[in-house]
C-alpha cells in the first residue's frame, strides 16, 4: 500500500469540498472500506487522499425510512442492517435478499449501501496490476480477459474493450424497482435514476459511473408499487455462501388473476452493469407464468448475449436462473 | 448426550483427550513462528517475476532504494554466495536463484528489506525489472512441453507395479472399460502464510519458520549457506496448517538468512497469499488412462493405469500413485506406467495424500463405471474383488478391514434405499444421487529418537522434534508417555518442533503418530525397566524380591498386581537420583541402523505401504448423498458418511477431527478447488482465497465419522496406522459417482462445476 493522507469529515459540505473537482490529487471516499482498502492493498487504487465519511451516518443518511411513496435508504446504512430491517424484508423482499445473499457476514456488517453499488469488478486482470493489459486500469492497454480465463465474466453489455462483470447484487434489486439515487457535490444536489448511474464499458471501460468528480451518493429512493411484495432475488453460484453470482435474477411481479400486469426483471453475474431485462418484461405482460412463457422471457433477456469461451455456459445458466426465479415468484404466497 | 466430536473408544482406541494446545490456539496464545519476538527486526518483502520464461535484462532499483527506510535489496547480483541444494535432496525445487534466468512465473527476483513492513511493501512495488521474455509452456497440451517415463527419471519410482499379462487379460475379458480422467492443480493454502524469521548470534543462526521437518530445514539451510549444520537451529512450535507445503525447504529461507547476516539484524518475512502460490509447492494437474477387465460375475481380471503428471522444467516430481492403487483389489493382471510432463511452472510437491488423491479418484471412478456396466451394486462389486493379498506379488495385508468399513457405513447411511437406476431418485426440484468410494492410505513408519525425563512427583517431560501441524502431535505423544509412565496426561510436558530436540521424521506420509509414539514408547520402557529394577532389587521395600514382569506403573507408583506398591519418590530416593531420564532411538524393522544418523543429517527413510513382505494400508469407505437442482444444476452434498479402520487409534477425538476434516477437503476437491492457469502466461489466475474456492460452512451439512476397530501388530510397535491423509482420498470419486447416479451424467474431469451438468 502507498502512503496517503487520511481525513475525517463531519458534514456533507466539507466532504464534497474536500473531494471536489478542484482537488489536484486523486481522492477517494471511505465508508465501509471493503472495496477501497482491498484495492489499495493490491495497488489498483492509489488515492493520495482518503476522506472518511462515516461520521455522517448519524443523520438520516444512516437511516431506513418507509413511507407511502416508497422506501428511502441512506447511503451509509450498512448492508447487514438493511438486510435485517423488517420493513425491507416485508415490503421489498428482493432488496433484503439481494443484500443477505451478498458477501460474508463480516463484510455486510462493514459495507455501506452507497459503497456497495460502486463495488469494483472482481476481474483478475483488473485486480492484479502485474497484468499489463486492462483497459479499465490503464486505458488503451487492451483486455487480457477477452482471450483469457473468463469463466466469471459478462455475457451481456460487454465490448471489445472490456467484459468485466458487475459484481454486486443489491444493484439488481434497485434497477428492477426503478430506484433513484440522490447525489451531492460542490455543484449542488441532484437525483438520477439508478439505471443511469453505471455506464457500460463501451470504449471507455475506465469510466464506470456517471458520477462527477467529488460527487457522493447520499441515499436511494425505491418507489412503492404493487409488485414489490411479490419479489425475490435468486442467486446461483459455486458455493452456498460468500461467493459472487454465476447468474442471478431480481424479479418483482404484479399479478392479476394469475396474469402478469407488470414484471420487473434484472440480471446479475452475467452483465457489465446492473442489467434491466426490459424485453423479458415485455414478453411476459398479460401472460400467465408457466414453463413456456418463462422460457420465452428468458430467451428474450439473453437474445443479445455474447460468450467468450469459458463463460459461454452463462447464457444457458442465466436463462435457467430467470426461469426458476419467475416460477418461484409467481408461486409466492403473499 | 454423546459428544460426536469425542467418540467413545471402542476396542484398541485411546481416550478422547482434548488437545492440550486447544485453548492456546483458540485464544491466540499459541506462538506460531512469525509471532516469535526477535529484537528490532527488519521486514522483508518479496518481488516475484511476472513472466514464466526468459531473462532479467535489467533490474531498476532506484525507485525502491529511494523509499525512506529501505535497508537492503537482495537480487541475483548479490546473492551468489548461496549454494544450490538440488530438488530431491531436501529442497522443494531446483529453481532457487533470484535470476537472471527465469524458469517459472512468480519466481523470487528480489528481497526488499526495510525498517517497516509498509516501507518494504511500497519499495517492492517500485522494483522495475526489464525482461526478455519467451513464450511459456503452461500445462498438458501446451506447445513445448516434454514428456519422460517416470521410471527413468525419478529415483523413488524406478519400478512400478506390474503383474501378469494385462493385454491378454483385456483381450479375454467379457467386460472391458477404457476411460480417461483428469484432476486440476491445487494449492495447499494453509491459513498461516509462508513466513521466515532469521536471527544470527555471532555465527549461529536461528530460523523461526513453520516447518514439517525441522531437521531437514536445519541441514538444508546450512548447506545453502555453506555453514556447519550444528550452527543452525530451526524452531517451529506450531504450523498453522501445512498439508505438505512446509515439508521441504523452499528458496526463501536461505535468502532471509542471508539478508539478516548482511544487516546483522533479525529479518522477518511474511509472504503474501498470492506469492504462496509460486514460492512453495502445489498439487500438479494429472491425467489418467485406465482400463479394467472383468468377468460377468464381477471378478476383475485386469487393470492398467497410465498416469501423466505435470512438473517443472528442471525437476521430475511425480507422485506415481499406481504404487498404491495397484494393491487395492484382486485385479488379476496389472500394468502401470507414469509419465512426467515438464512445463514452465514451479515445481510441484507433497500435498495431503499426494499419490492417492488423484490416482484413487481415477480408479474409484472407473470402479463405479465398471459396476454400472456389470449391472452390479458398487459396494457388492468391491466385495467381489476384496482381497487379503496384494495382487502384486501375492503379499498379505498386515490387516485390512475395508468391507467392514463399507458394511458399517452402508448401515448408517441407509444405502439399501438406493434405487440403482441413475436419475430415478428425486425430491421436489432436486435430483438425488448416492455414491461411494474407497479411501486408502499407505501406512508409513520412520525412525525417531526421544528423550524422556520423569520426576519423583510424577511429572514427565518428553522431548522429540516432531511437528504440530494440526495433527494433535502434542496430545498423542503426551498420551503415549502418560500411558507408559502411569501418570496423567496433564502431568506430561511435551516439547516438539525444535531442531535442538532428538530428531523425528518429516511430518509427512502420516507417520508422526506411528513413529513418534513408537520412539516415546521405547524410551518410556527404558525408564520403566530402571524403576522396576530398582524396586525389585532393593534390600527392603514393598516390592523387594518380586519379578519385574509382575509390575506396572500406575498413579505415580510402581505397583504389583496384588496391590503392593512403592511411590516414584521412594524409589528415586533409593536410586539416589533427582530425576530419571532416558534417550532412545527407534528404528522400524526394515531400515538400517544408519537411519537415525541419517535423520540427524536431515535425511529420512520410511517403511510400510506397498513395500516389504506385508503390505500396510489404512482404509475406509465413504458414502455420500448429492442433490442437483433439476434446472440450475447447483450441486449440494447434504450428507457424507465415512467409516475408517487404521489400527490403534491413539485418541478418538483427534482422529475424529482429522477424518472429518479430510472428508470436507474431499468435498472441496470434488466441487470447488482448482487453481486456474492462464496458458498464455503460465500464471495462476485465482491466487487468493476469494477466487480459489473451498467450501464454506453452508456447503458442509452432515458429516458422520465411524471409527472401526482394528488390531495390527505388524505395522509398528505402537500398532498405529497413520490416518491424517486417509479421509480426503476417494471422496471426490464418491461425489462424482453420486452425481452420475443423480443425473446420469458422468464427469471425468475435476472439479465438477455446474456448467458440466447443464447439457440436456
Amino acid at each position: 500500500m502507498r502512503p496517503f493522507i487520511y481525513e475525517r469529515v463531519s458534514d456533507w459540505a466539507a466532504a464534497t469540498q474536500a473531494a471536489g473537482g478542484g482537488a489536484s490529487a486523486p481522492v477517494s471516499y471511505l465508508a465501509g472500506g471493503t472495496t477501497l482498502v482491498d484495492l489499495m492493498r493490491l495497488d489498483v487504487m492509489r488515492p493520495q487522499r482518503v476522506i472518511d465519511i462515516n461520521a455522517l451516518q448519524d443523520g438520516r443518511y444512516g437511516r431506513i425510512e418507509l413511507g407511502q411513496n416508497g422506501l428511502r435508504l441512506g447511503a451509509l446504512v450498512r448492508m447487514a442492517d438493511a438486510a435485517a430491517h423488517p420493513d425491507v424484508r416485508h415490503h421489498y423482499p428482493v432488496i433484503g435478499q439481494s443484500l443477505q445473499l451478498a458477501a460474508s457476514a463480516q463484510l455486510r456488517n462493514m459495507a455501506s449501501l452507497g459503497g456497495n453499488v460502486l463495488q469494483r469488478t472482481r476481474c483478475t486482470y483488473f485486480r492484479d496490476v502485474s497484468y499489463a493489459a486492462c483497459n479499465k486500469r490503464n486505458p488503451g492497454s487492451g483486455c487480457a480477459a477477452l482471450a483469457g480465463v473468463n469463466r466469471m465474466h459478462a455475457v451481456l453489455g460487454g465490448s471489445d474493450h472490456c467484459i468485466a462483470t458487475y459484481p454486486g447484487d443489491f444493484g439488481q434489486a434497485l434497477i428492477a424497482l426503478d430506484a433513484t439515487v440522490d447525489l451531492i457535490s460542490p455543484d449542488g444536489a441532484r437525483t438520477i435514476p439508478f439505471a443511469k448511474l453505471h455506464r457500460q464499458p463501451g470504449d471507455t471501460p475506465d469510466q464506470e459511473t456517471m458520477l462527477r468528480p467529488g460527487e457522493l451518493i447520499v441515499s436511494f429512493t425505491v418507489p412503492a408499487g404493487p409488485w414489490t411484495r411479490r419479489s425475490l432475488y435468486l442467486k446461483v453460484r459455486d458455493r452456498q455462501s460468500y461467493e459472487f453470482a454465476l447468474a442471478s435474477a431480481a424479479v418483482a411481479l404484479d399479478l392479476e388473476d394469475g396474469a402478469v400486469r407488470e414484471a420487473r426483471i434484472a440480471l446479475g453475474g452475467v452483465a457489465t452493469v446492473p442489467w434491466r431485462a426490459a424485453d423479458a418484461e415485455a414478453a411476459l405482460r398479460g401472460k400467465t407464468i408457466d414453463e413456456q412463457t418463462a422460457m420465452a422471457a428468458a430467451d428474450a433477456a439473453f437474445a443479445g448475449a455474447q460468450g467468450h469461451g469459458h463463460n459461454d455456459f452463462k447464457i444457458e445458466l442465466g436463462k435457467r436462473t430467470l426461469r426458476r426465479a419467475l416460477r418461484q415468484a409467481a408461486a409466492l404466497e403473499i | 448426550m454423546a459428544n460426536a466430536a469425542a467418540p467413545t473408544p471402542k476396542a484398541n482406541m485411546g481416550a478422547p483427550a482434548p488437545r492440550v494446545d486447544a485453548r492456546l490456539k483458540v485464544t491466540g496464545q499459541a506462538r506460531y513462528p512469525s509471532d516469535t519476538p526477535v529484537g528490532n527486526p527488519a521486514f522483508a518483502v518479496l518481488v516475484t517475476s511476472t513472466i514464466a520464461t526468459g531473462r532479467i535484462e535489467r533490474l531498476d532499483l532506484d525507485g525502491a532504494r529511494a523509499v525512506p527506510g529501505v535497508l537492503d535489496i537482495l537480487t541475483y547480483e548479490n546473492t551468489g554466495e548461496l549454494k544450490g541444494v538440488k530438488f530431491g535432496q531436501g529442497s522443494s525445487t531446483s529453481i532457487e536463484d533470484l535470476g537472471p534466468e527465469i524458469q517459472q512465473a512468480g519466481q523470487i527476483i528480489a528481497v526488499v528489506v526495510a525498517d517497516t513492513f509498509e516501507a518494504a511493501t511500497d519499495a517492492a512495488s517500485r522494483v522495475k525489472p526489464t525482461y526478455s521474455e519467451q513464450t511459456p509452456s503452461a500445462t498438458f497440451g501446451s506447445p513445448g512441453v516434454t514428456q519422460e517415463d517416470a521410471t527413468k527419471v525419478s529415483p523413488q519410482h524406478k519400478h512400478l507395479p506390474q503383474a501378469g499379462d494385462a493385454e491378454a487379460a483385456f483381450a479375454g475379458a467379457p467386460v472391458v472399460i477404457d476411460l480417461e480422467y483428469e484432476t486440476p492443480p491445487q494449492h495447499h493454502n494453509p491459513m498461516e502464510l509462508f513466513t521466515t524469521t532469521c536471527a544470527w548470534t555471532a555465527d549461529h543462526l536461528t530460523v523461526y519458520e513453520p516447518s514439517q521437518f525441522v531437521y531437514g530445514l536445519k541441514n538444508g539451510v546450512a548447506q545453502r549457506l555453506g555453514i556447519d549444520p550444528d550452527k543452525v537451529r530451526v524452531v517451529s512450535s506450531y504450523a498453522g496448517g501445512a498439508f505438505g507445503s512446509k515439508g521441504t525447504m523452499t528458496p526463501r529461507t536461505a535468502m532471509i538468512a542471508l539478508a539478516a547476516k548482511r544487516l546483522n539484524r533479525p529479518v522477518k518475512l511474511v509472504a503474501t497469499r498470492a506469492q504462496g502460490f509460486t514460492i512453495a509447492t502445489y498439487r500438479a494437474e494429472t491425467r489418467h488412462h485406465i482400463r479394467l477387465g472383468a468377468a460377468r460375475d464381477g471378478k476383475l481380471v485386469g487393470y492398467s493405469h497410465e498416469g501423466f503428471e505435470v512438473s517443472s522444467r528442471p525437476d521430475p516430481y511425480v507422485v506415481a500413485g499406481v504404487e498404491d492403487s495397484a494393491q487395492l483389489y484382486a485385479f488379476g493382471a496389472v500394468a502401470t506406467k507414469v509419465n512426467v510432463v515438464h512445463a514452465d511452472r514451479n515445481t510441484p510437491g507433497y500435498m495431503r495424500s499426494p499419490p492417492v488423491v488423484p490416482y484413487i479418484y481415477a480408479l474409484e471412478s472407473a470402479m463405479d463405471e465398471m459396476a454400472q456396466k456389470l449391472g452390479m451394486d458398487p459396494i457388492a462389486f468391491r466385495r467381489v474383488n476384496d482381497t487379503m493379498n496384494s495382487p502384486i506379488g501375492n503379499r498379505p495385508y498386515s490387516s485390512r478391514s475395508l468391507m467392514t468399513c463399507y458394511d458399517q457405513a452402508a448401515a448408517a447411511f441407509g444405502w439399501k434405499d438406493r434405487n440403482p437406476q441413475p436419475g430415478a431418485m428425486r425430491d421436489g426440484d432436486w435430483l438425488v444421487g448416492y455414491g461411494c468410494a474407497t479411501a486408502v492410505y499407505p501406512t508409513h513408519t520412520g525412525p525417531a529418537a526421544a528423550r524422556v525425563r520423569l520426576k519423583p512427583n510424577g511429572e514427565a517431560r518428553v522431548q522429540i522434534a516432531a511437528h504440530e501441524i494440526g495433527n494433535g502431535a502434542y496430545t498423542v505423544i503426551g498420551q503415549m508417555a502418560a500411558e507408559r509412565l502411569g501418570i496423567d496426561l496433564a502431568s506430561v510436558t511435551v516439547e516438539i518442533g525444535d531442531s535442538r530436540l532428538p530428531p523425528a521424521p518429516v511430518a509427512g506420509g502420516s507417520n508422526t503418530t506411528a513413529s513418534s509414539c513408537s520412539a516415546v514408547k521405547k524410551t518410556c520402557n527404558l525408564i520403566r525397566a530402571r524403576l522396576f529394577h530398582a524396586a525389585v532389587t532393593a534390600n527392603d521395600g514393598p516390592l523387594a524380591g518380586r519379578s519385574a514382569d509382575d509390575l506396572m506403573l500406575q498413579d505415580g507408583k510402581v505397583v504389583a498386581n496384588d496391590g503392593a506398591g512403592e511411590s516414584f519418590a521412594d524409589i528415586f530416593r533409593r536410586m539416589g537420583v533427582a530425576v530419571v531420564e532416558d534417550y532412545a532411538e527407534f528404528v522400524p524393522d526394515g531400515l538400517k541402523p544408519q537411519a537415525i544418523a541419517d535423520l540427524y543429517a536431515g535425511k529420512v527413510d520410511m517403511v510400510g505401504g506397498s513395500h516389504g513382505d506385508k503390505v500396510m494400508y489404512a482404509m475406509g469407505a465413504e458414502l455420500v448423498e448429492v442433490r442437483v437442482h433439476v434446472l440450475t444444476r447447483e450441486i449440494r452434498v447434504p450428507r457424507i458418511v465415512g467409516a475408517f479402520a487404521a489400527g490403534r487409534l491413539m485418541n478418538t477425538r483427534t482422529v475424529h477431527s482429522q477424518l472429518m476434516g479430510g472428508m470436507i477437503w474431499g468435498i472441496s476437491s470434488a466441487l470447488h478447488e482448482a487453481t486456474e492457469i492462464d496458458p498464455r502466461y503460465a500464471r495462476y489466475v485465482n491466487d487468493n482465497l476469494a477466487d480459489y474456492m473451498i467450501p464454506v460452512n453452508a456447503d458442509v451439512d452432515q458429516v458422520q465419522v465411524i471409527l472401526v476397530s482394528e488390531v495390527d501388530h505388524d505395522v509398528n510397535p505402537a500398532g498405529v496406522k497413520g490416518l491424517g491423509e486417509l479421509a480426503n482420498v476417494g471422496t471426490a470419486a464418491a461425489i462424482t459417482n453420486a452425481v452420475h447416479h443423480a443425473t446420469g451424467i458422468r464427469v471425468r474431469k475435476l472439479p465438477i462445476r455446474l456448467e458440466k451438468l447443464l447439457q440436456a
